[in-house]
């Protein structure tokens, strides 16, 4: 339960309010985080966070990629190159990548939830002769909302079909304006030989399982990231409920199929 | 074979010899409450209680019984899980980083005299739930803990360990049990015996360097009488359905409004409860900023804090913050560690100010729950 001290050896600005951290052990490293995994992040002091790792699976770094939104995230935003931060993890269930040779694999990012994801678009590049198809479908709500977008002509480059959509435009934008379950409806994919991960606000992946399941992929293929408030990581602390589910321990990433009757009862 | 003690003041004295702060119940304030016991003769003899929804009063006894009185408004996780411990401190270090250390503190070395079997049966809840076998803080305070069982021979008003699945009396004995012995109070014109059985080699060493007295067949069929007669005798019941299911069919019943109108989401509940055992941590600095602290706390999951996520509560209104606390208690508590989170001690209903009573409510829903699915029956035949 005690953090372990990493230095930010890396930062680098994502949007406005969005930062990406590098972090390296200062004595003993905590165990590889699988795509999906998250830790808990510390500043000292202010307090602790449950973040997605962004970053490949590794021992020697843990990438960080989060959003300042109240007093610890923003301590945390605000960490520069050199401080020294706490990280406890890997916890929680991963993507459960690889999936079956042959798959097509379909990873659905809005906002902050493509953080998450990124370490499977890292598995997709990297193993991309297992799969047919590999597409990512990236919403935000503005284009200066939009996550490592210097990485998506190299993702296309790698053969991973990138299709990008915000909610309100701006006077430099000429792609998509819409919200991401949009961009399922044109996709080309076999539903019933396909994987979906989904992560973003808890509305859009509720829309974007419907449209997936509407096309004929089945429910338990639809792996959505639920986020609750986790104050421990290892189910000891109770707030992460949601129903029978503890999601720092059998979450986050949990088949549509159990999260679909759970996420759609109000406050559960 | 169970044998006979006269008195428990060789049996505290014993405990507190080997080392043990022996902890029991004893008059303060108006309640039997849990403290650190002295001697035998702190033990709440002659007392009684009478209990309600909302409701607790000490009563004088007839006879002079230390414990014909059911559960008080604290539990043993008091002190196997207390309401606040520090985790760890954390110290800069001159290269920018720091250092982080768990407390030196020994636990207690605790032994727990007059155990119900419902909050036996609590321990084993929380040890299932917080780890006991594993390496951590809890397990390390719960592994030297010497427990002392008094059999139910006196259920209150409230009490209903019996339909929650356990008894008022702990089964014979055997090392794994859960106890080191087991007590059943007999109380009469003769006075106070105890007729006692050893649940562990702990147990049965300690036993052997007390003055005990064989105990006669009448005398051990009296204390197992009594305890048969205390589970017919359960001021309450819950419902004989399967909970799990009828809590997870009934998320939208709408019994949960008519008690959210009545709960004030006060978390007495969650704080007298046996097992609840749910934490936020606190995080701390000193001036200097450069020794950190972590600290745990008891936390309710009646708190609008307690499901914040950036934006607001995932439950903002009393209705799902009820609902999440029976509903757990009952139901999802099977999913997540494989058995209920009640051991129907009944002091939810006691310490509830406004007197809500989990078996009431359970039942309502019960209820709502068959008239549903009787109506769906009778659509599918028409």
């Amino acid at each position: 339960m005690m953090p372990l001290p990493y230095r930010v050896t890396g930062r680098r600005q994502e949007t406005s309010d969005t930062a990406t951290l590098i972090l390296e052990p200062v004595r003993q490293p905590m165990a590889a985080a699988r795509p999906g995994q998250f830790s808990m992040v510390y500043a000292f002091g202010v307090g602790e966070v449950p973040i997605s790792v962004s970053g490949p699976p590794d021992a020697d770094l843990v990438v960080h990629t989060l959003r300042a939104v109240g007093a610890v995230t923003r301590a945390l935003h605000d960490a520069r190159v050199g401080q020294v931060l706490g990280l406890r993890g890997p916890y929680g269930t991963d993507w459960g990548l690889p999936v079956p040779v042959g798959s097509d694999l379909v990873i659905v990012g809005g906002g902050i939830g493509l953080a998450p994801l990124r370490p499977a678009v890292y598995h997709a590049l990297d193993q991309r002769a297992r799969y047919r198809r590999v597409a990512v479908l990236i919403g935000a709500r503005t284009p200066d909302d939009l996550l490592f977008t210097k990485e998506y002509d190299d993702w296309r480059a790698g053969g991973v079909e990138v299709g990008v959509t915000v909610d309100r435009a701006d006077t430099t934008w000429a792609g998509r304006v819409g919200v991401v379950p949009d961009l399922i409806t044109g996709l080309e994919f076999a539903p019933e030989s396909t994987v979906a991960l989904v992560c973003g606000p808890e509305v859009m992946m509720r829309f974007t399982a419907r449209a997936l399941l509407r096309r004929g992929v089945p429910p338990a293929a639809v792996r959505v990231s639920l986020e609750r408030n986790m104050h421990c990581g290892t189910a000891l602390c109770g707030h992460c409920q949601l129903g029978p589910l503890l999601l720092c321990r059998d979450g986050p990433v949990v088949g549509y199929d159990r999260a679909q009757p759970l996420t759609g009862v109000k406050e559960l | 074979m169970p044998v006979l003690l006269t008195s428990l003041d060789p049996l505290v004295a014993a405990l507190r010899a080997d080392g043990y702060r022996v902890v029991g119940p004893t008059v303060r304030d108006g309640a039997i409450v849990l403290a650190e016991l002295d001697r035998a003769d702190m033990l709440p003899y002659g007392w009684g209680v009478r209990l309600g929804p909302g409701g607790y009063r000490l009563r004088e006894r007839d006879d002079r019984a230390a414990f014909a009185n059911s559960a008080g408004p604290q539990s043993w996780k008091q002190f196997l899980h207390p309401p606040r411990q520090q985790l760890w401190s954390a110290e800069r270090d001159s290269d920018g980083g720091f250092t982080v250390a768990e407390p030196a503190d020994e636990p207690p070395r605790y032994a727990f005299l007059g155990v119900r079997p419902c909050d036996l049966r609590a321990i084993s809840v929380l040890d299932h739930v917080l780890g006991a076998g594993a390496d951590n803080r809890y397990a390390r305070r719960r592994e030297g803990i010497f427990i002392v069982v008094a059999n139910c021979t006196e259920p209150g008003e409230t009490c209903f360990c019996v339909s929650a699945g356990g008894g008022p009396g702990v089964g014979p004995g055997h090392d794994g049990a859960g106890y080191d012995l087991a007590l059943t109070e007999l109380a009469d014109d003769d006075g106070v015996r105890y007729v006692v059985d050893a649940g562990s080699e702990d147990g049965w060493r300690l036993l052997d360097r007390l003055p005990y007295e064989a105990a006669e067949p009448p005398t051990t069929a009296r204390a197992r009488d009594a305890v048969a007669r205390a589970a017919d005798r359960m001021g309450r019941t819950l419902p004989a359905a399967d909970l799990r299911a009828l809590l997870a069919g009934t998320l939208e019943a709408a019994r949960w409004d008519d008690v959210a109108a009545r709960c004030l989401s006060c978390g007495n509940c969650t704080m007298v409860c046996p097992t609840c055992f749910c934490t936020s941590v606190e995080d701390t600095t000193d001036l200097t900023g450069d020794h950190a602290e972590r600290w745990l706390r008891w936390e309710s999951c009646f708190d609008l804090d307690f499901s914040y996520l950036h934006g607001g509560p995932v439950r903002s209104s009393r209705r799902s913050r009820y609902r999440q606390w029976l509903t757990h208690k009952l139901g999802t508590w099977h999913d997540q560690f494989g058995e209920s989170g009640c051991v129907g001690c009944g002091r939810c209903i006691v310490w509830c100010p406004v007197g809500i009573d989990i078996t009431e409510e359970t039942h309502a829903l019960a209820a709502e729950y068959e008239a549903s699915t009787d109506d769906r029956g009778g659509g599918a035949q028409r």
